[in-house]
This record gives structure tokens, C-alpha cells and sequence, in this order.
């Protein structure tokens, strides 16, 4: 059996290190091993269950050993990774998943989305929850709830329409004291569908000649807003995305294929365009709202 | 009271949600649910007969529009009924909740080349997506008088003022009757709904 061990923190900075470690045309067991995990965020917990449905098409069920540390354990019961988890791996004898508590300052568990229901849930949801931590921990303006849902519900419909796979949400706030001195809140959104190149192949490869690959096909989608669907009024979700979450001086980003493309805000040592990444199937959002100061 | 111009009526999108739709709560997001809340819109205008009509698109009691449903329930169905072979004569003035919907909406517009009449409940009305300073100025002008009869715009506008107001009203901003006076789509609109 394969073992892939998860790093102690694992969050957007450094999931390049589990997909480096993903091949999907490998068959076989694998193990991936959280025992040691001590810190994950949205972005860490969707890539662990994006790697473990690629590593499920080898054939055979994915384990999981999860966290040792209670806290940690219970951290990822709360985020609601357990529910989506068990759809995805078998788990390792001992494991200790607790039942979620019914209430939490969750802003919104891994939620699976595969249908448009899933997008109303998703907003219903946010719009109860996320007014008090946008407003109070973010500082934004209370109307921010709606900006705020619009941004989840686009990203939530990019799966949907584009990657004809399954996909997850899931979005927390944090306090990032030491890294940036203030809080954030990290939305992350991650399937394994056909990713953006294979989208948008048939209607635009043909301009782009032999430039076309991951990097272009991500720059004719985030920058110049084209989709595979001819008729005008398309792709407006990412655009619209990528202007509100510039306001907020936050930081987009889309991984598909071998590429990652980026709107990055002054805090953020993050590169605008990253290639030749290791192979992954589907696309992965990750959105940074950080704190208004002032 | 005579009626000034066409008749108006008014559609409440939160209650077509509410009723028919989504039951459980009146956001509208994704493309699916504004085909279908488009298409709702659509079959409660079927009544209306040939004779033009403005109608009012109510959207104050929806707290969440997201682009592609607003692509779907604004530009689609302005673009629909912008074609000469419209299924009715209708007009549409649409009735938003400031800046929750006024995002929305003038992106969705202006993707298209489309501009629309929004009320915003603040005691006017404006002009979003794609309009020209000309075109602005003459459709404030219209506004802040109600109605203009035939001519009536030269004096304030110059010569173009009158050609101005024929563009408008093919792009179905104003309403230009039989008799070549024009109507503010807003003041069609309140008056019916004071009768």
C-alpha cells in the first residue's frame, strides 16, 4: 500500500505538495496518513478529498488514519470534512470521527455540490451565517452578506456548468495573527471535473493555436471571461468574482491542469501565473477576503 | 382619472418565488432557477392581450440576485422582447433594492449592449447598462416631465432632441404613442397604480 503522509499544516500555500504526490494513472492502495495533521484549512481539507477520489479511480478505496490530536479531529467533525469524508475513504480501524454538534462558528462546512440545489442550500445557509463574521470579524459593511453569497454562489455554479463532476465548498474564518496581523475568511472550492482546458477546448482552442494549454486556457477565463457556451451573457461569474474580491483586497485563484492563475493583492507573495504543476484533474478556487483596516 | 398611456401591471418576483418556485426562501441564484422564474414572468404577461403594456418587475422582496440569474431574468427577457417578433407589446421597468441588485442588473446589461429603467425607491429612477451621455440626458429630461408631446424636446435638447427620443423608445426605455407623445416609463407605471 502507497502511504502519503499529510504535512503537520496544510493549507493553499502548500497543497502543491499532495497533488506532487497524487498520479492519476497509478493504480493501487493508498493510505493517506493525517495522523500527524495539527492545522488544515478549506483548501487542505477539499485537495485531501479531491486526492482521494483521483486515487479511488486506481480501483481501489482510499484509507485515511486520521489526526491523533483531539482537537484537531474535532476541528474537522465541526468543518464538516467527516460527512464528506465518508464518501470518499475507508477509514482506518480506531478512528474516532465525534458527531457533529448541531450549532458551530462553522461559516460553512464542506458541502458537496453537484446540483443546482446545492447552490440555493449553500447560499441559504450563508446568508443566516455569515452577516455576524463578515461585520464583526472582517469589518466589512453589513450588505457585504449578499457580495458575499453572490461570490459562492458563482463559484458553486462554475462546477456545476463546467466541470460536469462532482465538486465541495467549504469557507472558515480565521485570525491570522502572525501571517498577516489581522483575520480573514478562505473560501475554497475544488472538483474533479474536466478542468478549464478541456472546457473550453472545442470553442476557443482553435484562436489560440499552439499556444493553448492550462495557462491560456486559464487566462481566457479569468482574464478575458470566454466559456465554452457561445451565446453572450457567459462568463460573467468569474469577472464579477474577481472585481468584488479586489474591493475587499483579497486574494482569487484557480489551479486546473498544470497551471494556477491569480489576482493577488499587496499582502500576498503569491505569483499571478504558476505552470508546469503536477497534472490534477479539475479545477480548485481559493479566495482570501481579509480584514478591512482602517 | 383617464389613463395616461399604456396600462401598467406589476409582478412581485419574491412572492412568484415563494409561490411557485423555491418555496423555502426567495434568493435568486443559478441559471436554472431564473429560467424558470423568466418563464413564470413570462405566462403571468400572457393576459395582457395585444395593446402594449408597462410591466413593472418587482424585485425589492428578493435579498440575493446573483449575475447568472439576473443574466437570465433581466437581459434575456429584455432581449426577447426587443425582437420585432416579441410575443406581446410589453415594456419593462424593473424595481431593485439598491446596490443588492443594481450590481447585478447593469453588469448583466451591459454584457449585453442592453440598458433598462430601474427604480430604486428613492424617489427616482435611472438609467443602467449601456447608454450614451445623449441618450441619458435625453431620457432624464423625459423623466423629470412625464410625458413630451410630439416636437416637444427641441426646445430643450436642440434639434436632435426628437431623434433622441425615437431611439429610446426602440430600445424600449420610453413608451411613444400613436400620437407622438412620449412617456416616462415610470410615470406610466405610478399613475396606473394610483388609479
Amino acid at each position: 500500500m502507497r502511504v502519503i503522509e499529510i504535512p503537520r499544516s496544510f493549507d493553499y500555500r502548500n497543497i502543491e505538495s499532495l497533488y506532487d504526490r497524487i498520479d492519476p494513472d497509478e493504480t493501487g492502495p493508498v493510505l493517506f496518513d493525517a495522523r500527524r495533521l495539527r492545522w488544515i484549512d478549506p483548501n487542505g481539507m477539499l485537495c485531501l478529498l479531491a486526492a482521494g477520489q483521483v486515487a479511488a479511480k486506481g480501483g481501489s478505496a482510499p484509507r485515511i488514519s486520521l489526526p491523533d490530536r483531539q482537537d484537531v479531529a474535532g476541528y474537522l467533525d465541526r468543518m464538516g470534512f467527516s460527512n464528506a469524508a465518508r464518501a470518499v475513504f475507508e477509514f482506518g480501524t480506531g478512528s474516532r470521527w465525534r458527531r457533529r454538534p448541531r450549532s458551530s462558528d462553522v461559516l460553512l462546512e464542506v458541502t458537496p455540490v453537484t446540483r443546482n440545489s446545492d447552490v440555493h442550500q449553500v447560499v441559504e445557509k450563508v446568508q443566516a451565517r455569515a452577516g455576524a463574521i463578515l461585520s464583526n470579524t472582517l469589518r466589512y459593511p453589513s450588505s457585504a452578506v449578499v457580495q458575499f453569497s453572490v461570490i459562492l454562489s458563482e463559484v458553486c455554479q462554475n462546477i456545476i456548468e463546467h466541470a460536469e463532476g462532482p465538486g465541495w465548498v467549504a469557507a472558515q474564518a480565521y485570525n491570522w495573527k502572525q501571517r498577516l496581523g489581522r483575520h480573514v475568511a478562505v473560501i475554497a472550492v475544488a472538483d474533479i471535473g474536466r478542468g478549464f482546458r478541456a472546457s473550453l477546448e472545442g470553442e476557443h482552442a482553435a484562436r489560440f493555436g499552439e499556444r493553448w494549454g492550462d495557462v491560456t486556457a486559464l487566462e481566457a477565463a479569468f482574464l478575458l471571461g470566454l466559456t465554452r457556451f457561445p451565446d453572450t451573457g457567459r462568463g460573467q461569474g468569474i469577472q464579477q468574482i474577481r472585481k468584488q474580491v479586489a474591493r475587499w483586497k483579497g486574494l482569487l485563484s484557480i489551479r486546473s491542469g498544470t497551471a494556477r492563475i491569480a489576482d493577488t493583492p499587496d499582502w500576498s507573495s503569491k505569483p499571478p501565473v504558476e505552470e508546469g504543476l503536477r497534472p490534477f484533474p479539475g479545477a480548485q478556487i481559493n479566495i482570501i477576503l481579509p480584514e478591512r483596516l482602517g | 382619472m383617464n389613463r395616461i398611456g399604456p396600462r401598467s401591471v406589476r409582478i412581485d418576483v419574491g412572492a412568484l418565488l415563494k409561490e411557485t418556485l423555491v418555496p423555502s426562501s426567495p434568493i435568486l441564484v443559478t441559471r436554472p432557477t431564473g429560467r424558470a422564474v423568466r418563464d413564470a414572468i413570462e405566462k403571468s404577461l400572457t393576459g395582457n392581450g395585444r395593446a402594449p403594456f408597462v410591466s413593472l418587475i418587482d424585485f425589492t422582496r428578493v435579498p440575493v440576485l446573483d449575475f447568472s440569474c439576473a443574466d437570465e431574468v433581466v437581459a434575456r427577457l429584455l432581449v426577447k422582447y426587443l425582437k420585432p417578433d416579441r410575443p406581446r407589446d410589453a415594456f419593462f421597468l424593473f424595481r431593485a433594492a439598491g446596490a443588492i441588485h443594481r450590481e447585478a442588473v447593469d453588469a448583466v446589461l451591459g454584457r449585453h449592449g442592453l440598458a433598462a429603467v430601474c427604480d430604486f425607491g428613492d424617489g427616482g429612477c435611472r438609467l443602467l447598462g449601456t447608454v450614451s451621455t445623449e441618450e441619458s440626458r435625453a431620457w432624464r429630461a423625459l423623466e423629470r416631465r412625464r410625458r413630451i408631446g410630439a416636437g416637444g424636446l427641441a426646445s430643450i435638447l436642440g434639434d436632435r432632441g426628437d431623434a433622441l427620443l425615437a431611439r429610446l423608445a426602440a430600445r424600449r426605455l420610453v413608451y411613444r404613442g400613436p400620437n407622438g407623445t412620449t412617456h416616462a416609463l415610470s410615470a406610466v407605471a405610478s399613475h396606473n397604480a394610483h388609479q
